[in-house]
């Protein structure tokens, strides 16, 4: 991200300082390459089947998933810790535990409800 | 916003920041513009959760395997990727002064977005008219949620960058409009954001159960 502020600085456009960072063509291409890579491999892993594991295969797709949208992040959304005095990265660091508590939660709680109150499974012997 | 900044700098003991440039008005809409960006993901959020809890309830219609073409989704998946790139090729050229430039990229841009909802559209379509409709089951109506709801925001994306080519058009890249553009840089490559989640969670995790 650094590269960013430097390009900044040499082009000197001052006059859109308050406009947030942004990228360079380079930081652009290199965005889009690792993208193309990271979502043509998991598709490619579903679709052709490779990995006999399916449990296998979802955690790696969903590793990709987390990767590309870093790359995403960082690349496109020229995210860094110092945008708007720190605050942008905060809004997004409160916004991803919200986030984590609400899919995490939800999954959970609603789960469990399934697996005890479902009918035809029973219900963990209580007598 | 400012009044936030002037507390926090009065507290670090700086009235006034040494690196304050005059503000022609908007300084703080990039922030702004950034949280309001925030609140949608958690809107995707509670969509995401929605799937996620009800993604195998497919009451006995058809599930995931016999509804999505993974090679369509791949496809569409590829004109959102390359949105994104010619909109970073548009912002390039609007740091430049490049109307023109800036307007071809824009309208590229669009096109894509445009495939983008077209290919949806159809696929959704053509779901309909198999049966799978959004009151079929649980599954399907939070699919439909989730996906629909993205797709209704790349579709005002669209409609927002054609307002920006007539802005442009009009008064050129003045600071205003170059801060437009920006906001709306951030949109669009958030929704790209939101889509590695659909495509992955939605499309390729449900096919592979």
């Amino acid at each position: 991200m650094s590269t960013a502020h430097t390009e900044h600085a040499e082009h000197g456009h001052d006059d859109h300082a308050h406009d947030g960072p942004h990228g360079s063509l380079r930081e652009y291409l290199i965005g889009f390459a690792l993208s193309v890579v990271l979502t043509a491999i998991p598709f490619w892993l579903v679709m052709s089947g490779v990995i006999q594991s399916k449990v296998a295969t979802g955690f790696i797709i969903m590793a990709f998933a987390v990767a590309q949208i870093v790359v995403h992040m960082v690349y496109f959304l020229h995210m860094n810790a110092k945008t708007d005095e720190g605050w942008t990265a905060v809004a997004l660091i409160f916004t991803l535990v919200l986030v984590v508590i609400t899919l995490a939660g939800s999954l959970w709680v609603m789960h469990h409800l399934n697996v005890n109150m479902m009918p035809g499974h029973s219900a963990p012997d209580i007598t | 916003m400012a009044r936030i900044l002037t507390a926090a700098e009065t507290e670090s003991g700086a009235f006034y920041d040494p690196h304050e440039h005059e503000h022609a008005g908007g300084g703080s809409t990039m922030l702004g513009f950034w949280i309001y960006l925030m609140s949608d993901c958690l809107i995707f959020a509670c969509l995401f959760a929605t799937y996620g809890v009800l993604g195998t309830s497919y009451a006995g219609g058809p599930t995931p395997n016999e509804l999505f073409d993974l090679k369509l989704v791949a496809v569409n998946t590829a004109m959102l990727l390359f949105s994104s790139i010619t909109y970073g090729f548009a912002m390039l050229e609007a740091q430049r002064k490049r109307v023109g430039g800036t307007q071809l990229w824009l309208v590229i841009t669009a096109l894509f977005g445009m495939a983008f909802v077209g290919i949806e559209l159809w696929e959704f379509a053509h779901m309909i008219h198999e049966g799978a409709t959004p009151q079929r089951s649980a599954f399907l109506s939070s699919f439909f949620a989730l996906v629909a709801t993205h797709g209704l925001h790349v579709s005002f994306g669209i409609v927002w960058i054609f307002v920006l080519m007539v802005q442009v058009g009009k008064r050129g890249l003045a600071p205003a409009n170059h801060r437009r553009l920006a906001c709306l840089s951030l949109f669009w490559h958030f929704l790209d954001v939101i889509w590695i989640g659909v495509f992955t969670f939605v499309y390729l995790l449900s096919t592979l159960r």
